[in-house]
């Protein structure tokens, strides 16, 4: 019983951190780069993935054993396509700011890779609740990269987060607001994380050698 | 004139990749050599514009008539992936050779974010039949001009020394962002 609840769990935080779509597995960049300006953008825009995502899952998984498996991409697509439109209508109606702040993006949450990529990658395989499991981890990962992004080009670039003004504002770089800072801040952000992970590989390398000559001498 | 600065605009001052973010993915997926890329860009240059003549068309005759635009996101993506099919078949059958070096990008297509933002931003930007082909044929160059140099920096980054960590994607988003800023300077022409 623990080990199913392992494994769970395990699916749920595969997508936050081990898999991240953004900067592991650099899927989905066109909205990581393009809406991400604010931290209120990447909020709106993650909590979008996160909603298609999710559904899009359920259903796909749902269905999975009816659909032939030539014509399975179209199928996908349809579905993934009208969830998108469901979830603009209902922004139009209710956040009008935010649709109009998210513009072109919106549409194409419909070609995100992420989404069908996971349609296609887990969804077609596995359980419902499995796969709704796996929407939340990579839709809250995709989120999370978003949130980390927008808030460095937000702080940077306007001296202010949500509002909330934390360094004077003549201080402010208002180069990461524009396209070449989306790049810049994404690039460094990853270079970054991998230098992390690289040294924190490299420690664990160091150490294991370090046990394994210990052994030897004791022997 | 008017057509010229709409070119321009197009190519250069909105490039695709560089300031609107759409076809990110290829751009850093099928870069690492100059000949992927250009066969890249070639087939996107093709797909666009065919894809936003027809989506002009569309828009007209059967979203507006019917006055189901709550349709268009559905619409695009289907004809789109229809339009791939069928160039695809197509070249098959007429040039077995340019299939072979052209193939795997055109199904990568499909799920193109520059295709199908740009057969949005015809619809949403209300240009007549002319200034949608001219706006098409601008952007999809414009792929293709930042896929081709982005490819040829790429070859020598990888001889370049790079810190561990920023090996790979990190530094050639880096690379994009000093060419972004390099096209950003012409923000004020258009």
């Amino acid at each position: 019983m623990s080990d199913q609840k392992d494994s769970l769990f395990a699916i749920l935080t595969s997508g936050i951190f081990k898999e991240n779509p953004v900067f592991v597995m650099f899927l989905g960049l066109c909205p990581a780069l393009g809406v991400t300006t604010s931290l209120e953008n990447s909020l709106g825009m993650g909590a979008g993935v996160l909603a298609v995502l999710i559904m899009s899952n359920f259903i796909i998984s749902l269905i999975r054993k009816l659909v032939p498996d030539q014509v399975r991409i179209p199928v996908y697509i349809v579905i993934i396509a009208s969830l998108t439109t469901v979830l603009i209508m209902i922004l139009q109606a209710y956040v009008n700011d935010l649709y109009n702040s998210l513009g072109v993006f919106l549409p194409l949450i419909a070609v995100n890779c992420i989404v069908l990529g996971r349609a296609e990658a887990f969804a077609s395989k596995n359980s419902p609740g499995k796969s709704i499991l796996d929407a939340i981890g990579m839709g809250i990962g995709f989120g999370l990269s978003l949130c980390l992004i927008g808030g460095f080009r937000e702080l940077l670039g306007t001296g202010g987060l949500m509002g909330l003004q934390i360094f004077p504002k003549q201080f402010a770089i208002t180069l990461f607001t524009s396209p070449p800072g989306s790049f810049m801040t994404m690039g460094f952000l990853a270079g970054i994380i991998f230098s992390i992970q690289a040294s924190n590989q490299k420690k664990r390398d160091l150490s294991a050698k370090q046990l394994a000559t210990k052994e030897k001498e004791v022997a | 004139m008017d057509f010229f600065v709409l070119f321009f605009g197009a190519v250069f001052v909105n490039n695709v990749v560089l300031t609107q973010f759409l076809g990110v993915c290829p751009f850093l997926g099928v870069s690492k050599d100059s000949k992927s890329a250009i066969g890249m860009g070639v087939a996107v240059v093709f797909v666009i514009i065919v894809s936003s003549m027809l989506t002009w068309l569309l828009n007209v005759y059967l979203l507006e008539a019917f006055n189901i635009q709550y349709m268009q996101t559905i619409t695009i993506i289907l004809m789109i992936a229809s339009i791939v099919q069928i160039v695809e078949v197509l070249i098959k059958r007429f040039s077995p050779k340019l299939y072979k070096s052209m193939g795997v990008y055109l199904a990568l297509i499909t799920t193109n974010c520059a295709v199908v933002g740009t057969a949005n931003n015809v619809i949403s930007k209300d240009f007549d039949i002319l200034q949608t082909f001219i706006y098409s044929a601008g952007i999809s160059i414009g792929f293709l001009f930042a896929m081709y140099v982005f490819s040829t920096i790429r070859q020598r980054l990888g001889i370049a020394p790079v810190s561990e960590g920023f090996k790979g994607n990190p530094i050639a988003l880096i690379t994009a962002a000093i060419m972004a800023l390099s096209l950003y300077g012409l923000g004020g022409l258009v």
